[in-house]
């Protein structure tokens, strides 16, 4: 099922090769300036620095090369205008829970992207002088948690844009929700600077929250910033919040589709 | 086989006033109207029938193809078909029935039509020989040969609608519920339709129901045909006693007829 889907997403992906170039460029551009940008800080005030700079390259350029797994706000307009529109009729009139079929397609619509772009950026920061380019994760150990923690936190940002998508059945106009979500969201999971970053007090919260269990995990766990209990701790709380957005999200799904109005004709 | 018995469904409307002043009012106080849908629908269809379904606009012919493909579920009432209850067994049940709506599209935008359908085989999980026959038969009745190596967004509604009853049919399933096939068909379109529904109809026995406004349709298709109207089953009758019953219509056109039938039920 997953692999159909992302055959098709795949397909219509590779339809749209302007859109895939254009987003590679940014990656690479975006990346160059995070880490110079980091760079200055670190010259200024080496302890002040909460990461070793290798960590915190490694983490800036696999979160380039895999922006399409992990940004929340890369949503399915598909799904919102299947709700908005009524289309879900015909989603519904296929076999297969509703819930089930858009979160394999969300994983097979993010997998397909982050397949098409992923290669030209990581092969680029690997040629990057140390400490800029990406490193190897630090160790065998590390890469086995890296590659768990990697899939669990794909499936926490499905999980939670899922409720995003599901919301849409209640309110309809989902734009005061997606610009929120967009915000704070990228904030709160580590897209706009690392958690580490953040003052003490702030992060001990911020940590529990759902949102850290994105990209936070896999790319600490690859650079050595997270290891020991504390990574197993992580990766036990990724686990729990999969389990209860999944669960959250199949319930308001099932009430929704009870008292589900299709729209327009 | 289908039955229907005494089956409702109550929507509510939010409703205001035109105006700046009454849209800020509507913000503390909504008035929720509620508009009855479906109100004690019943009918039997058995296998193998083709059914017309027609009445005016917001008569609740789409609310009840929905209610049939387990979409919609009902306030009350009982429905079974084939055993089943659609939309207590939504997974299981839609595995046999196929349904086309006229006014959306149930094919992927992007991506030429044969992606769809390769996509549809996995999600209904065809076995690939079951597949390739239909497919065959489908390409070839359709006439799609050229069509199916082309995106759905590229293609004229005509070509899309047939690509849509194909897409429906992929399955094999047993009851088809269409709901405005021919919506802004040109001719030659909605007579390739027709003939196609109907050969389906004969050579596989297929059940087959069908809402629309063209009472072309209708004549050309079946010969049982349910009249609804404010959620009510009117009649429930062939062709030519409904046609008999508006008798000495002036003009006497198909259109005409069923006019003066819905202002007879004041519909």
């Amino acid at each position: 099922m997953y692999l159909a889907f992302f055959k098709m997403k795949f397909l219509t992906g590779l339809q749209y090769r302007a859109a895939a170039a254009a987003g590679m460029a940014t990656q690479f551009v975006w990346g160059i300036f995070g880490i110079l940008l980091y760079k200055a800080f670190y010259e200024t005030n080496a302890s002040a620095f909460p990461m070793d700079f290798q960590a915190l390259a490694s983490y800036i350029w696999l979160q380039q090369a895999f922006l399409s797994l992990y940004f929340v706000w890369i949503f399915e307009e598909d799904i919102f205008q299947t709700i908005t529109s009524g289309g879900v009729v015909y989603e519904l009139c296929r076999p297969m829970d509703l819930y089930t079929m858009w979160f394999s397609r969300s994983v097979a619509n993010r997998v397909s992207q982050a397949v098409l772009r992923c290669l030209p950026v990581l092969l680029f920061a690997s040629i990057l002088k140390r400490p800029y380019g990406i490193g190897l994760p630090v160790s065998i150990h590390a890469a086995f948690w890296f590659f768990i923690s990697f899939f669990l936190a794909l499936f926490t940002v499905v999980a939670f844009t899922m409720l995003i998508y599901i919301s849409a059945f209640y309110t309809i106009q989902t734009n005061g929700i997606r610009t929120l979500a967009g915000g704070l969201v990228e904030f709160l999971s580590g897209a706009t600077i690392p958690l580490p970053f953040l003052p003490d007090g702030v992060r001990t919260v911020v940590e529990l929250l759902p949102l850290a269990s994105m990209q936070n995990v896999p790319f600490r766990v690859y650079g050595g910033d997270l290891s020991g209990n504390e990574m197993y701790a992580k990766i036990a709380l990724q686990l729990f919040w999969i389990i209860v957005m999944v669960m959250l999200g199949k319930w308001l799904t099932s009430r929704a589709l009870r008292r589900v109005v299709v729209q327009g004709g | 086989m289908i039955e229907v018995e005494h089956v409702s469904k109550t929507y509510k409307v939010a409703r205001r006033d035109a105006g700046f002043v009454n849209a800020l009012r509507a913000l503390w106080h909504r008035r929720v109207e509620e508009i009855r849908a479906l109100d004690d629908i019943s009918f039997t269809i058995s296998d193998g029938e083709m059914v017309g379904y027609i009445g005016p606009n917001g008569a609740g012919k789409s609310s009840t193809i929905k209610v049939l493909s387990g979409v919609l579920t009902p306030d009350a009432g009982k429905c079974v078909v084939n055993g089943k209850v659609p939309w207590k067994e939504r997974v299981e049940y839609v595995r046999h029935i196929g349904v086309v709506f006229g006014q959306r599209s149930g094919l992927w935008w992007d991506v030429p039509i044969i992606d769809s359908f390769e996509l549809l085989k996995e999600i209904y999980k065809i076995p690939d020989t079951t597949y390739k026959d239909s497919l065959d038969e489908l390409v070839t009745l359709l006439d799609l040969g050229k069509i199916v190596k082309t995106p759905a967004r590229q293609l004229s509604l005509g070509q899309r609608m047939r690509c849509e009853i194909a897409a429906a049919l992929l399955h094999r399933p047993e009851l088809l519920f269409l709901d405005e096939p021919t919506i802004g068909l040109d001719a030659v379109s909605k007579l390739a339709v027709r003939d196609f529904v109907r050969r389906i109809n004969v050579e596989h026995k297929t059940t087959v129901i069908l809402t629309t406004h063209d009472m072309q349709d209708i004549e050309a298709l079946t010969k049982r045909i349910l009249l609804i109207g404010h959620g009510k089953i009117l009649r429930d009758c062939s062709f030519e006693e409904l046609k008999a019953e508006a008798e000495g219509v002036s003009g006497g056109s198909i259109d005409e007829i069923v006019a003066a039938l819905y202002a007879k039920y004041h519909i």
